[in-house]
């Protein structure tokens, strides 16, 4: 799976971009997201608090029972603020 | 028409462009976002403006055909900047052309409220306590919630991840 972290999301984890081999038992945006706040304390910090956070699979906004697979690219970004 | 990009543009010229040959347009509106010196109380001294290359073009597009499907407009564009920007900077222009000023306006309005909601830009200021990341503002929600009268684009919102 290919993820991206945007705005704070990317300075906090301390990555823009990543290839990950996803753990059996992930297989939706929730778990995704629960699998990912243990991979370190950047991930931690940065998903501490999922209402700030907007998940988009491949490029759709997602929601937390949205299903992920391997080819997907996910995408974690705080609420717009562009205009 | 939609466009993303890191040089400035000129709105004349975009307008000129926009209308040209289309004698059934009676009313242009026309919405430019310029870069302030103040966020708040505090001083911006200048800003970046990121994006998410693909989804930005995906999302721009969907809610450019939103508001062709809602109003008969004879034309629309809207040209989104990234990179970094400083105060009096355009960052963002919409414009729509229609037969009769009222469904210009509208339309006008509807595109830059969904805009804002919809399109993954975010701003990083830098101020003189060094940079910070623009947060979201309940505002804007409120502002594209008005339009919500008939099904969003796309018939989706940004839904928070829990």
């Amino acid at each position: 799976m290919k993820l991206l972290y945007f705005a704070w999301l990317k300075t906090k984890t301390g990555v823009a971009q990543e290839d990950v081999e996803l753990p059996s038992g992930v297989a939706n945006v929730r778990e995704l997201l629960d699998w990912l706040k243990g991979r370190g304390p950047g991930y931690a910090e940065a998903l501490a608090d999922l209402d700030a956070v907007r998940v988009a699979v491949n490029q759709e906004y997602a929601r937390p029972d949205d299903p992920v697979g391997p080819g997907d690219e996910v995408a974690l970004f705080p609420p717009v603020t562009g205009g | 028409m939609i466009r993303v990009q890191r040089e400035d543009f000129d709105v004349g010229a975009e307008i000129a462009g926009l209308t040209q040959g289309n004698r059934k347009i009676g009313g242009l509106a026309v919405f430019v976002g310029l870069v302030r010196d103040m966020a708040g109380d505090r001083a911006v001294g200048a800003m970046t403006l990121e994006h998410y290359p693909g989804m930005t073009e995906k999302m721009l597009h969907r809610i450019e055909a939103e508001a062709l499907a809602r109003w008969p407009l004879e034309a629309s564009l809207i040209v989104h900047r990234y990179g970094r920007l400083e105060p009096g900077d355009q960052i963002v222009l919409v414009a729509t052309a229609s037969s009769h000023r009222q469904t210009a306006l509208e339309a006008c309005g509807f595109l830059i409220d969904w805009l804002k909601t919809k399109a993954p830009f975010w701003k990083l200021e830098e101020g003189p306590a060094g940079a910070e990341w623009v947060e979201a503002r309940g505002s804007d929600d409120t502002a594209a919630g008005r339009w919500d009268e008939a099904a969003p684009p796309g018939g989706e919102d940004p839904k928070a991840a829990e």
